[in-house]
């Protein structure tokens, strides 16, 4: 899907995607979550081909994909680390910790570096609010993250 | 000999997975069948990685344990329950653990999540069960004696919700759960849902039966994926066991039960704005009226009720109404399952009867901060819920003590913060948050927050500050009476708490 959907293959599994959940009721959010799974991001060209499949105006597909955070519209780097960035990881260092992973990978939070290894994104809780800083790296949840483990987790996930 | 370890992803975030692999290797190395059992975690967070030895006397407890004290502790004799440097004695009579009062929590930590034998051996499905010989207007009647107020925030009397539901006409009712827990300082349902997934399922099947509901929804956040893989396991053992589908427990209840992952919007939180979500468009919340009671998901008539309030029915139904009203202070009935984050040397979950101070809560069983600096503020009840200092420590944890004060007990979360936060700072994130998170339908909140870190920023910078400090009062006093929905509504309250306790951070 790298190069669009404008490739059979890539719409003909969208297609199937949507009518594997063809007998769940108002099951756009289920759909989008396995595109991004199957092709790591929500391409623009996926619009029109669920707006035909489900029957909805390609506005709506559209309205629901940019509502969310989670679904991307362009492919991620190899990791996506998620800094914590709510008020319980900020009254542990959270904000400090931002500064010293943009410094460390030398990008901006939402961007992915040059390399193409990491995204640094930012999430507003992650339900580890006793052990904050919370990091998560991949899927996987990391507590009372120091700029040292993290520079040392990234070292293992890269 | 079991040892137990949490599998629970707070403990799995210090290490948890790898001191259950290494004690599983040491103890082979040692000559030494040792099963070793993943359960849920109890909730002493500072502990974690937290290993418990089974001997005679009950569970021996050792914390916190890094991969490196493992082979020491083995040697030491630490499946047999010996004593360490790392020792805590028998976890149940820890004092952390005795002063609790755990009636929802009752197995989270004890058991295997995952095991219906052990979920059965310690008393699942007696909620249920009681209530299948009962007719579903008595449930409804049971839960509305109890007390039970709804425990994602708003405290609304969940028996009089039910009864709506119960009273409506329609072909198809649903029962959805409330599960997007994105509130900072709050991570009880998450961990109720990867301790005890059974409890939830119990309780959504209880309420199906009560209000004749056929079909239920868990909306789970996308951030906890441990939590959607233990939930839909537990879904798929629950259905295996007959406890969901056609004919539960061989009765003529037919319930099915799926779970549904957000897409990281806070908004979703909101009842309307998830069952939008539910129905696969953009979270944006609806009008009320009508009231999801009558027309919720699919317009048709909805149980909307959050982890916690849905996990305390089974307790409820097992052991009545009476056990659990006779519980709490004022119309806080019950216990409520109170979490302790942000700055704190022992961080956790505090399951206790509502009456308890917020200032035992921080210093008796939190001990303070985790900085060793003094506390200055606290948040509770969540990035919309009031800061307060130390002096408001006499607060009893009760919905209507804490309206009464300008704050509120929302979802149980106390987030704490030592002398070195800049409440004013605070102010501006909580304004910062709600223009971010707004889903965009009303006005007050989708222009007013943003209007509101201008204005704080102003104050901030010394701009004019007493009129920018009116004016900030006038911003949050129309945020709170024109928005929608709590989002908008009680973004000030945080605000105004900051400007009112901490006004020296605004150069007052």
């Amino acid at each position: 899907m790298q190069s669009g959907l404008t490739d059979v293959f890539a719409a003909e599994r969208v297609r199937a995607i949507a009518a594997a959940h063809q007998a769940e009721r108002g099951a756009l959010l289920p759909i989008l979550h396995d595109i991004q799974a199957e092709f790591g991001y929500v391409d623009p060209a996926v619009e029109p081909v669920l707006a035909d499949a489900l029957n909805l105006s390609t506005a709506e597909v559209h309205g629901v994909i940019s509502f969310y955070r989670d679904f991307r519209r362009e492919p991620a780097g190899r990791v996506t680390v998620r800094l914590c960035r709510a008020e319980a990881c900020q009254a542990m260092g959270a904000n400090e910790l931002v500064e010293h992973a943009e410094a460390s990978l030398g990008v901006p939070v939402g961007e992915t570096t040059r390399d193409g290894a990491v995204t640094l994104d930012e999430v507003f809780c992650l339900g580890n609010c006793a052990l904050g800083p919370a990091v998560q790296v991949g899927e996987r949840l990391h507590g009372r993250v120091t700029p040292a483990r993290f520079d040392a987790l990234l070292g293992e996930a890269r | 000999m079991k040892v137990y370890i949490p599998r629970d992803s707070a403990a799995r975030s210090v290490g948890a997975d790898e001191v259950a692999e290494r004690i599983a290797a040491a103890a082979a190395a040692a000559g030494r069948g040792a099963e070793v059992v993943r359960t849920g975690t109890r909730g002493m967070l500072w502990l974690e990685p937290l290993v418990e030895v089974e001997t005679p006397a009950g569970r021996m407890g050792y914390g916190p344990v890094q991969l490196e004290d493992v082979d020491g502790l083995v040697a030491a004799g630490m499946l047999d329950g010996a004593e360490h440097e790392l020792s805590l004695g028998l976890v149940d009579q820890l004092d952390w653990m005795r002063s609790q009062r755990r009636v929802t929590f009752a197995r989270v930590g004890v058991i295997d999540p995952l095991s219906a034998e052990d979920y059965t051996a310690h008393g699942g499905l007696a909620g249920l069960r009681r209530a299948l010989d009962m007719a579903p207007a008595d449930v409804v009647t049971e839960v509305t004696d109890s007390g039970l107020r709804g425990r994602g925030g708003a405290g609304f009397p969940t028996g009089i919700k039910w009864k709506t539901v119960l009273g409506a006409q329609a072909e198809q009712k649903f029962i959805c759960c409330n599960a997007d827990e994105g509130d900072s300082g709050t991570f009880a349902d998450r961990m109720l849902i990867e301790g005890d997934p059974f409890t939830l399922i119990e309780g959504m099947t209880i309420a199906a039966h009560a209000v004749g509901a056929t079909e239920g929804y868990v909306y789970l956040r996308s951030e906890y994926p441990d939590a959607v893989a233990t939930l839909r396991s537990a879904i798929d053992i629950a259905y295996t066991h007959g406890w969901l589908g056609e004919r539960v427990l061989g009765s003529d209840l037919r319930f099915d039960l799926h779970v549904r992952v957000g897409a990281g919007a806070y908004i979703c939180g909101e009842e309307t704005s998830m069952l939008e979500s539910l129905e696969g468009k953009r979270g944006t919340v609806r009008p009320k009226p009508p009231i999801p009671a009558l027309e919720g998901l699919f317009g048709q008539p909805t149980v909307v009720n959050n982890v916690l309030s849905l996990g305390s029915v089974p307790a409820i139904m097992a052991d009545g109404a009476a056990a659990f009203a006779e519980l709490g202070v004022g119309r806080s009935r019950g216990t409520q399952v109170f979490q302790l984050g942000g700055n704190i040397a022992r961080g956790g979950i505090v399951e206790t009867e509502f009456g308890v101070t917020l200032g035992e809560l921080v210093q008796i069983f939190g001990g303070g901060t985790a900085s060793g600096r003094p506390v200055r503020a606290v948040q509770v009840g969540g990035p919309l819920g009031a800061y307060l200092p130390v002096e408001r420590f006499d607060l009893p944890m009760d919905y209507e003590a804490f309206a009464a004060s300008g704050a509120m007990v929302g979802h149980g979360g106390i987030v704490v913060f030592d002398d070195t936060v800049d409440m004013a700072g605070m102010a501006r994130f909580a304004m910062e948050f709600c223009a971010e998170e707004s889903c965009g339908r009303c006005t007050p909140c989708r222009v007013g927050a943003v209007r509101g870190v201008e204005t704080i920023d102003r104050i901030r910078a010394g701009e004019d500050r007493e009129k920018n400090l009116v004016l900030l009062e006038d911003l949050c006093e129309l945020m709170t009476d024109g928005s929608l929905c709590a989002m908008g509504g009680l973004t000030p309250m945080p605000v105004r708490s900051a400007v009112k306790h901490f006004g020296e951070d605004f150069g007052k």
